[in-house]
């Protein structure tokens, strides 16, 4: 419990060492701390975008260029105060990055990079070539900035706005990671599959980060330009972008501390490096870059986690639950039981010339457990995939309460209330069960990026820790909520994913072969688990291989083979039909 | 502008773009086989012209220092992958295959320093001094993250782009490079002069894009290639080893890659540092085959070729912006059309 304490008190104490630190630091380490406060800031929107959401920019110097020269034009050429050349900073480069988010998001992992290169050279060339914006003599002559009639022009001034500005970074960066965004941001990497069928916009979420990796970068850029009252197009250039994913990488992409880290050894290394390459070679400029790129390379070999991963083996963990409200989130009101609840008609879905799922009709009341089973290859997945709208069928109609929802995004379909799991568990394995939990219930949640960032989602949030806490008590694994899902042995992973369904409170949970791989105490477990979701009321449709799973648990059963319904009924029916076994067992003879 | 002036800028571009689809059919073919965006692959071409160059003005490359230095590290890091293994019967193949054979074209060029070479000789010495750098570079900076994310290696090709073109600069040193042309004949074409050298670029390319179809189509080891390329741990279980098909890609895209910078060398002055920006632009022209297929992949790299030709008649200080501009359209075009496919990507730390 001290060591917890100490964590509590450690923001504190580096506060008021930041804050005595220029009384008695020499004027250049207070000028190199200015450099590291703003590489920081940079850096800090990296760790975001690539340590936590798998994306990453190589573009983000230019971005430190847009903010520079916008307020460099503002504050010289128009004559306006620095405050003005913020404004304009961040709404350039704002804009800028909204442009080419919208363009290279929703392609592939590996556009949004490499067209950073890109546009950050292109940037380059135009910042140079302007004879407006000085070509490569660039802006001389910017005014310090001025606040409440105090001017920020000594190093030792405009210190205190740097690390205060960082600071507040910080805070915010800190506040989303740990919110509804932050958990949807801290699955992005390799949790897409499941992110979009909870009902999460994944391209919105990248183009949040994007935006905030952007704008950390402009205000980096409007502090440089006031702090240095000079700028020419090179630092910003590929070399110095590079330089700031070295710092990200450096210090630790997955902690906001890592920024700083990153950026203080990044920097005082190049210190030292300026101070004995030119004693070895005449190019040293060049050579810099080179270290550079071989500790890179290095650390991604053989240190991916950074400075900070070697720290927080030593750190406390983290013990106490999320606060939680009383009350959970609004839920919402279950159908009648017994009405019509999903209707397929006639559902067409072909892969090239197979036809995968061929002209299948059923309907499903609210209320039942309906099975849906049949020899490998008969199709159950692709129809399972065209309910929960993962694939779109080619022809035919799907109707989920009375709704068409052939052509629905999953999105609307999720929201719609219907939650599904997966037949290869699909769970951030880094993250607390509580944490897990509570992406299920991101759809009945509305706080935005600017609620996280700035902590006013507290009150949604305790109330969504409520409802998952529930969900997680009601499979029986209320005890383990912080502990990490990846610990979890597979039949509690199963169940942890039943419980992510309920947090997000469906009408229809849509199981994929949940007693896979479970043993018989577990399954028989997770049949009783499925009676008493049923009995809230809640409808479940699951895809089996089990035949004694599916006839001890199912009212109605559906028996497709080869894509096509072979017969729909009631357990004891479907085990009387001499055409399923038929199906099964190959002829009788 | 005239059409004489347009026609003439239309062949200088197609003479660029031709350069541009070899070195973006190299990139499309290692991006298939290895997920390795291999950035370095325009300096691979910058450093056959450099190497040409310096072996007619009777100087000895600096590809030649960069391949010991190279081979050295990659041979060092075999050795000791395998001496933790225990493996010590494959110790001399490492030997062979990380130490003999990357330095035996070193050698050569060390020995013939001075000497007078026909211009076909003299080219095949810089292509042999090109062809290993690609796959030592494999060894040394992308194998010890076959597992990692695209992105982790995506990051990783930049850096090595860094480090060998700031290690060229020591060996090739700063001044810029021009080759003898094969030849000064010139040809008129409706009017329009057209020099030869500009024929023989496009000839090659369509020759050597052409070589390419036919060994993917019809020979064993380009279909296995085509196989790692769609599935790798298919073509593990046919039998297929990934490392060296690995390998392999790397020899024949820096065989485009140093073919290309032949051909570049007597038309352009190009420095240490030139390749970038050449491997950006074929980049560009990859994109818009989607880094998948092949004959839009050379289509979009024509393309760029004309852009930055008439870009640069218009306004020449502002070409590089424009051309790397042209992305965005194609980005718009590609996120249209494109069916949106979320890949699965593992944590990288």
């Amino acid at each position: 419990m001290r060591s917890q304490r100490l964590l509590r008190a450690f923001p504190f104490l580096a506060a008021v060492l930041l804050a005595l630190a220029p009384l008695v630091l020499s004027p250049f380490t207070v000028t190199l701390m200015n450099y590291i406060g703003i590489g920081a800031i940079v850096a800090l929107g990296l760790v975001l975008l690539t340590g936590f959401g798998g994306l990453t920019s190589f573009g983000q110097a230019a971005f430190v260029g847009i903010g520079a020269y916008a307020t460099a034009y503002v504050t010289t050429a128009l004559g306006l105060p620095a405050i003005a050349g913020l404004v304009l900073s961040l709404a350039a480069t704002g804009a800028v990055a909204l442009f080419l988010g919208a363009i290279t998001l929703r392609l592939g992992g590996h556009f949004l990079p490499l067209s950073t290169i890109a546009w950050g050279i292109a940037i380059y060339f135009l910042f140079a070539n302007i004879p407006g914006l000085g070509a490569y003599d660039g802006v001389s002559g910017i005014p310090p900035i001025v606040l409440a009639g105090v001017s920020l022009q000594a190093d030792g001034a405009i210190y205190y706005l740097i690390w205060a500005l960082l600071a507040a970074g910080m805070w915010g960066i800190a506040n989303l990671l740990d919110s509804r965004e932050g958990r949807a941001i801290r699955s992005l990497r390799g949790g897409a599959t499941m992110l979009a069928s909870l009902g999460v916009d994944l391209f919105r979420v990248r183009l949040a980060i994007f935006l905030i990796a952007a704008l950390l970068a402009g205000l980096a850029g409007w502090l440089y330009a006031h702090m240095l009252r000079f700028i020419s197009p090179s630092p910003f250039e590929m070399r110095p972008s590079i330089e700031f994913l070295f710092m990200a990488m450096a210090g630790g992409a997955t902690s906001i501390y890592g920024a700083v880290i990153g950026s203080a050894l990044v920097i005082l290394l190049k210190n030292t490096i300026q101070d004995i390459l030119p004693h070895l070679s005449s190019n040293a400029t060049q050579l810099e870059i080179v270290v550079f790129a071989v500790l890179l390379i290095l650390l991604l070999q053989y240190a991916r986690g950074g400075v900070i991963s070697l720290v927080r083996r030593f750190l406390p963990v983290k013990l106490s639950l999320p606060m939680a409200a009383a009350d959970g989130l609004p839920t919402r009101t279950m159908p009648q039981p017994g009405i019509a609840l999903l209707r397929l008609d006639t559902i067409v879905r072909r892969f090239g010339g197979l036809v995968a799922v061929n002209r299948v009709s059923f309907e499903m009341k609210s209320g039942e457990i309906m099975g849906l089973i049949g020899p490998n290859g008969a199709g159950k997945s692709t129809l399972f995939n065209l309910v929960t709208g993962a694939l779109k069928s080619n022809s035919g109609q799907i109707t989920f309460l009375g709704r068409d929802i052939s052509r629905a995004p999953q999105r609307a379909i999720a929201k719609l209330g219907m939650a599904r799991t997966f037949q290869h568990v699909k769970l951030r394995p880094a993250m607390t069960l509580i944490d897990n939990t509570l992406i299920g219930a991101y759809p009945r949640t509305t706080s935005g990026f600017l609620r996280c960032l700035l902590r006013l989602d507290r009150a949604e949030d305790a109330r969504a820790t409520r409802s998952a806490l529930d969900a997680l008590t009601f499979v029986g694994l209320g005890d383990k909520a912080m502990e990490l899902a990846g610990n979890l042995p597979l039949g509690n992973q199963r169940v942890l994913e039943i419980a992510r369904a309920l947090a997000a409170d469906p009408i229809l949970i849509v199981l994929d072969e949940p007693a896979a791989g479970l043993r018989k105490a577990e399954k028989l477990a997770l049949a009783a688990q499925l009676r008493a979701i049923q009995a809230r009321g809640v409808s479940i449709l699951l895809v089996e291989h089990d035949m004694d799973f599916v006839m001890g648990l199912c009212d109605r059963i559906v028996v497709l083979e080869f894509g096509s319904m072979l017969m729909e009924g009631s357990p004891a029916e479907v085990r009387a039909s001499a055409r399923v076994q038929e199906a099964y067992l190959g002829g009788v003879a | 502008m005239d059409f004489q002036i347009a026609a003439f800028l239309a062949v200088d571009g197609i003479a660029n773009g031709a350069i541009y689809v070899l070195i973006a059919l190299g990139t499309v073919l290692i991006f298939s086989v290895t997920r390795v965006l291999f950035v370095p692959f325009g300096d691979i071409a910058a450093f056959s012209a450099l190497t040409l160059a310096m072996i007619q003005l009777g100087r000895l490359p600096g590809t030649v220092l960069l391949l010991v230095l190279l081979a050295s590290i990659a041979l060092a890091l075999e050795l000791v992958s395998l001496a933790r293994h225990r493996k010590w019967r494959a110790m001399p193949w490492a030997v062979l295959y990380y130490g003999i054979l990357p330095t035996l074209p070193a050698l050569a060029a060390w020995l013939l320093l001075g000497a007078t070479l026909a211009v076909g000789w003299q080219m095949l010495l810089a292509l042999a001094l090109v062809l290993p750098i690609a796959p030592l570079l494999d060894r040394i900076a992308f194998r010890p993250l076959a597992d990692a994310s695209v992105l982790v290696l995506l990051i990783v090709s930049v850096a090595v782009h860094f480090a060998i073109s700031g290690l060229a600069l020591l060996f090739f040193g700063p001044e810029g490079f021009r080759t003898e042309p094969l030849t000064r004949a010139m040809f008129d074409i409706g009017g329009i002069p057209v020099g030869a050298q500009t024929v023989l670029m496009v000839a090659a390319a369509a020759a050597f894009s052409g070589l390419l179809y036919l060994y993917f189509e019809t020979t064993i080891s380009g279909k296995a290639l085509r196989a790692t390329a769609s599935n790798r741990v298919g073509a593990r279980i046919v039998g297929i080893r990934p490392g060296r098909t690995g390998t392999f890609a790397y020899l024949l895209a820096s065989l485009l890659g140093g073919v290309s910078g032949l051909l570049i060398g007597p038309v352009t002055t190009l420095y240490y540092d030139s390749g970038f920006l050449i491997g950006l632009k074929a980049f560009v022209g990859a994109v818009m085959g989607g880094l998948t297929s092949y004959p839009l992949t050379a289509l979009g790299a024509v393309v760029i070729g004309l852009l930055e030709s008439y870009a640069s008649f218009f306004s020449s200080q502002l070409k590089e912006t424009l051309v790397f501009a042209s992305l965005i359209p194609i980005l718009i075009w590609r996120s249209v059309s494109s069916l949106q496919v979320e890949e699965e990507e593992e944590d990288i730390s």
